[in-house]
């Protein structure tokens, strides 16, 4: 039993698995007269968008799903098209696998309006619904791209007139940041792949 | 398998070396030009148009039509200066996104990323010079 344990110790077949990113909580809870602590990690909140369909869209369209979220704008000139070619080949790569979806959220809440981000989509070569597009009031997006840890301003000095980061946002089932990418970094887009497939075979 | 794949890879690399051997030879001034083009065209062009000039889906067009290139060569410096909007037709598709002008470039900043683009994305092995960049961003027709 004890030889046992050592073997399957040492065996290294231990599946590898991604880190739980941001701040973390710990509670305690009394079972049976024993004090158990349980980690509360950082989770996206409940959120409530417009689509390029005018359609709301929220958090529970991605309940039991991985997904990517990222930061964007149509007439963004500087890093959004490299970022979302990018993201376009993972999106090619798992077009209809249910198991994933894709978030882009506009920070241009002035410009891109749903029809917009519509046209943008057709364009881009999104053919389903498992890529969204979406916007909200300045408030909502700039909020929840925190909630990211993504970097989000409008600047009037940037190019385009918002300066933001070009993170490609790793997150699980439960809603747990598990990576982030520099979308316009060859690199650690290659590293999302293969985080992708570990992240998908986790339960 | 593994001895077609690897027949056919070396067989790709031969054609690759014979195409790459026979391109015709670029002057010393149109290779300098194009590798002063390429530092430029990453900084002001490649998020949009690609690394490989292959634009991205219907948003950008690829600068891969050696046609359009050659025939609209005396346009290319004014588009790229002040940009362009309407439709354009690039291999066979109408691309309607309005591109911004570059006005911080200088003229010969201009001649090297278009020498850069004609000679490496189109088949064109001249120079795209100075001369012709003044010229494009003086005519009136334009």
């Amino acid at each position: 039993m004890a030889l046992a344990a050592v073997v399957w110790g040492c065996s290294g077949t231990a599946e590898k698995k991604l880190p739980i990113i941001g701040e973390r909580e710990t509670t305690e809870r009394m079972v049976d007269g024993q004090t158990i602590v349980d980690t509360i990690y950082h989770q996206i909140p409940a959120f409530a968008f417009i689509n390029q369909d005018s359609v709301a869209l929220t958090d529970k369209d991605f309940d039991g799903k991985v997904y990517v979220a990222n930061f964007f704008f149509t007439h963004c000139p500087s890093i959004c098209p490299t970022m979302q070619r990018n993201l376009l080949k993972v999106y090619e790569k798992y077009k209809g696998d249910e198991r994933l979806a894709f978030l882009s959220h506009s920070i241009d809440f002035k410009y891109d309006k749903p029809s917009v981000l519509k046209s943008y989509a057709e364009k881009l070569g999104v053919t389903n619904d498992q890529w969204q597009f979406v916007t909200g009031d300045k408030k909502a997006v700039y909020g929840i791209a925190d909630q990211y840890l993504v970097y989000t301003k409008e600047d009037e000095n940037a190019p385009g007139g918002y300066d933001h980061q070009s993170y490609l946002v790793l997150i699980d089932q439960q809603k747990r940041i598990r990576g982030a990418y520099d979308g316009t970094n060859d690199e650690q887009v290659a590293q999302l792949f293969s985080d992708l497939e570990i992240l998908l075979q986790e339960q | 398998m593994r001895n077609t794949l690897f027949s056919l890879t070396m067989i790709s690399i031969l054609i690759g070396m014979l195409i790459f051997s026979c391109q015709p030879n670029v002057s010393i001034e149109t290779a300098q030009y194009a590798v002063n083009g390429q530092k430029l065209y990453v900084t002001h062009c490649q998020n949009c148009h690609g690394a490989k000039g292959e634009g991205l889906g219907m948003l950008y067009p690829p600068l891969t039509d050696t046609t359009y290139l050659q025939n609209n060569r005396s346009k290319l410096a004014h588009i790229v200066r002040n940009g362009m909007t309407g439709p354009v037709e690039i291999n066979g598709k109408t691309y309607e996104s309005e591109m911004p002008g570059n006005k911080e470039l200088t003229d010969v900043d201009i001649a090297y990323i278009l020498t850069y683009i004609t000679t490496t994305f189109g088949n064109s092995t001249q120079t795209y010079t100075h001369e012709e960049v003044k010229k494009s961003l003086t005519d009136p027709k334009q």
